[in-house]
């Protein structure tokens, strides 16, 4: 039983990591319905950040989380405005294609700006004790990244439901032309987004590196298609359905290995997209609408 | 009619292209020896997932090479071709062959993990060109099903000693009764070290409890590890790699696994330090091919030309295993009297005796060498000398 | 009439064909060409075919698919199986490494083609990570560390291969069937409405080009003397799909031109490793910004050579058909 808590406290831990890829992931498709594979990288990005201000910089583990989520969000509106921009009104193929050759192209030039080798965060940046609930370890990073994926998940709901930039988003992710007559400027709504979901990927990056220590280049790619499943999972497009879906993600992965299928973990967790994609395009929270000739 | 005609001179350009293309390198002689220089290659694993070793080989590799020239091998002068095959194996095929069709290498070092010298045996074999692997300590590098690979040869010592090593220690100096077991399932290097630990350890009366594994690259092993903690072991064995053993340390010691855990030289890179932190790592042991700390005159006259090489680095044994490598094949090179790869494979089989940094050089039947391993202790985050162990 | 003179061009292909493989045999007996020549020579055949596979399931078809390494995986690994194994001969390793492959694409397309556009490319991805995984761990086949395989393609084998390919694909292409699944591609819910049975093409598409993914797959495992399952990752996967969109969307030939093309500059590029892959995403990206619809665009490379001339069936040397 203490056993079973603890893989379940595992899965919530990695879980929150995947919500917070996740949450960026699902703001993006929902507004320009494309899949941001470059999405993952400039998480990758953000967790080089974060460590070249703590090591170099000497900041805290805070101010190389704002640093991180502000750099972030620059980077992602530049990678809109110069690779997706153009390509708005192309086909579908044209613009995956274009979001596959950005990630590759940030994977391959951080590799040939600083090397392939692996940087590990310091040990010390935040100095939290780990809990012991009855035989149950959580660690204290656990849940500051817990906490920090709730507070941002929070801080999105609000600025997407009662701000104005919300409310422009919702309808440019509605009906672009439409939002448009309405007199909507939707080229700053997109790359808001942009930048909103970048910054979340940087913030990730962050937590990411101070909780499991190594980033390297190639880091994004995984936890990358992880957000994704995730998101489709909770219904894309849906900032709590992100969350939740991370969530389960985390829980499920956890819960495999426990059974000792530990090498089958990523194997489940794309069966779980491919039988979600099947059975429940919409997502768990999603509401499934019928495409209409 | 015309269609065909454009067909027609559209294939004869490409015939006399290809004829072309390949006349550029006709000409010149296979045996690596030009000039007074003899080419040796390199491949290894110079950029990828386990770049920290191949980049020490070579750094142990030029050190030596630049001894060597300084008197030359009979007036001949070794020019190391390096090629990085990206610790993948598909690259470590494209390095053999190129750096034996275009380079015209008499011989290849390389590569580090047993696997992508696996991976360029068959190369080696029909092209006959010795193939020396500093690293590679899986079993079936030189032995496949029984048969010898003739041009395969290794400088380390094999897997199943190692693995043997370890559970001897584990049961006799340690003292411990029950063990878990955490390999990579990517990596035969991990499986090998795993099975015979697992076959000494009962032998000696321990059990082994629980048998975990991770596949390399990942990064969350709490679900493991917490199946492992659930088990209760006396000591854990990790037969990894720096990378994810790093954080497999780190991680068993924030979920509260106290007990000693123990890898091999899988373990030796001082990124290992960085990712697991000084204070995990304490309690932690590995069996290893040297100590820079071992008080050998050979040894020590050797840390003090590579400090003075390269800016102080102490060398570790991926750097004592290449420079040693390359002694070896420099040795066999002026025994065969010539660059010709055939008697240089000769030359090599026949070592014996030849003093190395990593211990006295005689082959088995199988080409594989036996000499001593060393345990090594970490004490905040520094490798300290336990015992050296003879087989 | 017509007929007749499209049979005589078609066997003037082949017979071109035939000399330039027995020229390139002579050349590799003789030692003119070296084996790093050879080694690329061979990749370039196996690219083609990766390449004409998934022409047929994105280019005519238009299903968005970037699982295709995974059919890769399955035909390279049956097809060692085969040989390695059970000890049979090598051409029934090929054709047991097509038929295992077009099973997978069978068994995967049935329930995944019901996805349309971004969905489907994320469950074919899912699928290729779902091969790579279950190979990871079935012992039999060696697990992670992989499969040692005889080196057993050879210069016959391969063109044969390539040209069986090349002229089943376009010969289907241009069939009913064929211009069934073109109506798909340009806009499915008028096939459906037109009584075009969409589920049975896209499926019977993602079988044939499973078929030749599995085909390349034997050819490749028997000529890189290991097949591990993380040579079968995404990344392979991406590096078909380039294939097939700089040579363009629905162009046979572009997807041959860019096959031999990018094969070779990826190997000369080979010694700059740190900047191959900068190179090779940039090109992507500009590509797709000022020229998405790829080199060829859809258009065959013999539209050119006739300069305007009656646009009806023109048959290349390299037996590469027009589309439309």
């Amino acid at each position: 039983m203490e056993q079973f808590i603890q893989q379940l406290v595992n899965g919530i831990s990695i879980g929150s990591i995947y919500a917070l890829i996740a949450l960026g992931y699902t703001m993006v498709y929902g507004i320009v319905k494309l899949i941001n594979f470059a999405h993952g990288d400039v998480f990758m990005v953000g967790a080089f950040i974060g460590f070249y201000s703590i090591t170099i910089f000497h900041l805290g583990f805070f101010p190389a989380l704002l640093i991180s989520m502000a750099a972030c969000a620059i980077f992602g509106v530049l990678i809109e405005r110069i690779a997706y921009k153009p390509l708005r009104n192309a086909t579908r193929i044209a613009a995956l294609i274009t979001a596959i050759g950005v990630s590759l192209f940030i994977e391959y030039g951080t590799i040939y700006v600083r090397g392939a080798q692996l940087e590990s965060y310091p040990d010390d940046i935040v100095p939290l004790k780990n809990f012991d609930i009855f035989g149950v370890t959580i660690s204290g990073k656990s849940i500051l990244i817990l906490a920090v994926s709730i507070c941002l998940m929070i801080v999105l709901q609000f600025i997407v439901h009662k701000t104005k930039i919300g409310k422009a988003m919702r309808a440019v992710s509605h009906d672009m032309d439409a939002a448009r007559l309405m007199g909507i400027n939707v080229n700053n709504t997109i790359s808001a987004t942009f930048a909103i979901g970048s910054a979340l990927a940087g913030a990730a990056g962050v937590v990411f590196g101070m909780y499991y220590t190594k980033i390297e280049p190639l880091m994004g790619i995984i936890p990358g298609l992880k957000a994704f499943v995730a998101a489709v999972f909770g219904g894309i497009g849906i900032i709590p359905g992100a969350m939740t879906g991370g969530l389960i993600l985390g829980v499920i992965e956890a819960l495999v290995s426990a059974v000792g299928g530990s090498l089958w973990r990523d194997a489940v967790a794309f069966v779980v997209l491919i039988l979600i994609l099947i059975f429940r395009p919409a997502g768990l929270l999603g509401k499934n609408v019928r495409e209409k000739v | 009619m015309r269609k065909k005609k454009v067909a027609g001179v559209f294939m004869s350009l490409m015939v006399a292209a290809g004829v072309m293309a390949g006349c550029g390198s006709a000409n010149t002689s296979g045996d690596g020896d030009k000039d007074g220089v003899i080419k040796i290659g390199a491949n290894l694993e110079l950029s990828g997932g386990v770049a920290s070793y191949g980049q020490s080989i070579k750094e142990g590799i030029e050190l030596a090479f630049e001894e060597i020239n300084k008197e030359g091998i009979d007036g001949k002068k070794l020019k190391l071709v390096p090629f990085d095959n990206k610790s993948d194996a598909p690259e470590a095929i494209n390095g053999a062959t190129k750096l034996i069709s275009q380079d015209k290498v008499a011989a290849i070092i390389g590569a580090a993990t047993s696997g992508n010298t696996k991976a360029q045996i068959e190369i080696a074999q029909s092209n006959s060109i010795p193939l020396l692997t500093p690293t590679g300590t899986s079993a079936d590098v030189t032995v496949n099903k029984g048969k010898l690979n003739d041009f395969v040869f290794r400088t380390c010592f094999i897997d199943p000693f190692q693995g043997t090593v370890a559970a001897n220690f584990a049961a006799k100096e340690l003292n411990v009764k029950t063990a878990a077991v955490f390999i990579d399932s990517a990596s035969d290097y991990s499986k090998g070290l795993a099975a015979s630990f697992k076959e000494l350890f009962t032998k000696m009366g321990g059990n082994v409890v629980i048998e975990e594994a991770y596949l390399a690259k990942d990064t969350d092993f709490h679900a493991q590890l917490t199946n492992i903690k659930g088990k209760n072991p006396d000591f854990i064995f990790v037969p990894g790699y720096y990378e994810e053993v790093g954080l497999i340390v780190k991680q068993a010691r924030e979920l509260g696994l106290k007990v000693p855990m123990m890898g091999a030289d899988g373990w030796d890179s001082p990124k290992l330090v960085e990712l697991a932190g000084k204070d995990a790592l304490n309690n932690t042991f590995i069996t290893n091919h040297y100590s820079s700390g071992d008080s050998d005159q050979k040894v020590q006259d050797f840390v003090k030309a590579f400090k003075a090489k390269y800016k102080d680095k102490s060398p570790d044994a991926f750097n004592a295993l290449g420079y040693d490598s390359a002694y070896f094949i420099a040795d066999a090179i002026k025994r065969a009297g010539s660059s010709d790869p055939k008697k240089i494979q000769k030359a090599l089989a026949e070592t014996d005796g030849l003093e190395l940094i990593t211990g006295k050089m005689k082959l088995d039947k199988n080409h594989d060498p036996i000499k001593a391993a060393v345990i090594l202790e970490y004490q905040n985050g520094e490798q300290t000398f336990k015992t050296k162990v003879n087989p | 009439m017509n007929l007749l003179k499209k049979a005589k061009g078609f066997w003037g292909t082949i017979v071109l064909v035939v000399i330039f493989s027995v020229v390139t045999q002579l050349l590799i007996n003789g030692g003119t060409l070296n084996s790093f020549y050879v080694n690329t020579l061979f990749s370039i055949g196996i690219n083609i075919i990766l390449a004409a596979s998934l022409h047929l399931i994105i280019g005519v078809t238009g299903q968005f698919s970037i699982g295709h390494a995974g059919f890769l995986a399955v035909g390279a690994y049956a097809s060692a199986i085969i040989t390695m194994k059970l000890g049979l001969p090598f051409p029934v390793a090929i054709l047991a490494g097509g038929a295992a492959a077009a099973i997978a694409g069978l068994i995967i397309g049935i329930p995944t083609l019901r996805l349309r556009g971004d969905y489907l490319a994320i469950a074919t991805l899912g699928f290729g990570e779902i091969v790579k995984i279950v190979f990871l761990n079935i012992d039999y086949i060696g697990g992670a560390s992989g499969m040692t395989v005889t080196h057993l393609t050879t210069w016959p084998w391969l063109i044969a291969c390539v040209v069986i390919t090349i002229v089943v694909i376009v010969n289907f292409t241009n069939s009913t069937h064929g211009r069934a699944c073109i109506s798909i591609r340009e806009n499915e819910i008028a096939a459906d409405a037109m009584g075009i049975n969409t589920t049975f093409y896209k499926v019977m598409a993602f079988i044939i080009g499973a078929f030749f993914a599995g085909v390349a797959g034997a050819l490749h495992a028997h000529n890189f003397y290991i097949i591990q399952p993380p040579n079968f990752g995404f990344l392979k996967s991406f590096d078909i799909l380039i294939l097939v969109v700089i040579g363009g969307l629905g162009s046979m030939s572009g997807a041959v031109i860019a096959a031999i093309a990018l094969t070779i500059i990826s190997t000369f590029l080979s010694s700059y490793p740190e900047v191959r892959m900068v190179i090779y995403s940039l090109v992507l990206i500009v590509m797709m910004l000022f020229r998405p619809q790829g080199l060829m665009g859809s258009k065959e490379i013999t539209s050119f050579l006739k300069l305007g001339k009656a646009a009806k069936g023109g048959v290349h040397n390299d037996g590469k058909n027009t589309v439309a």
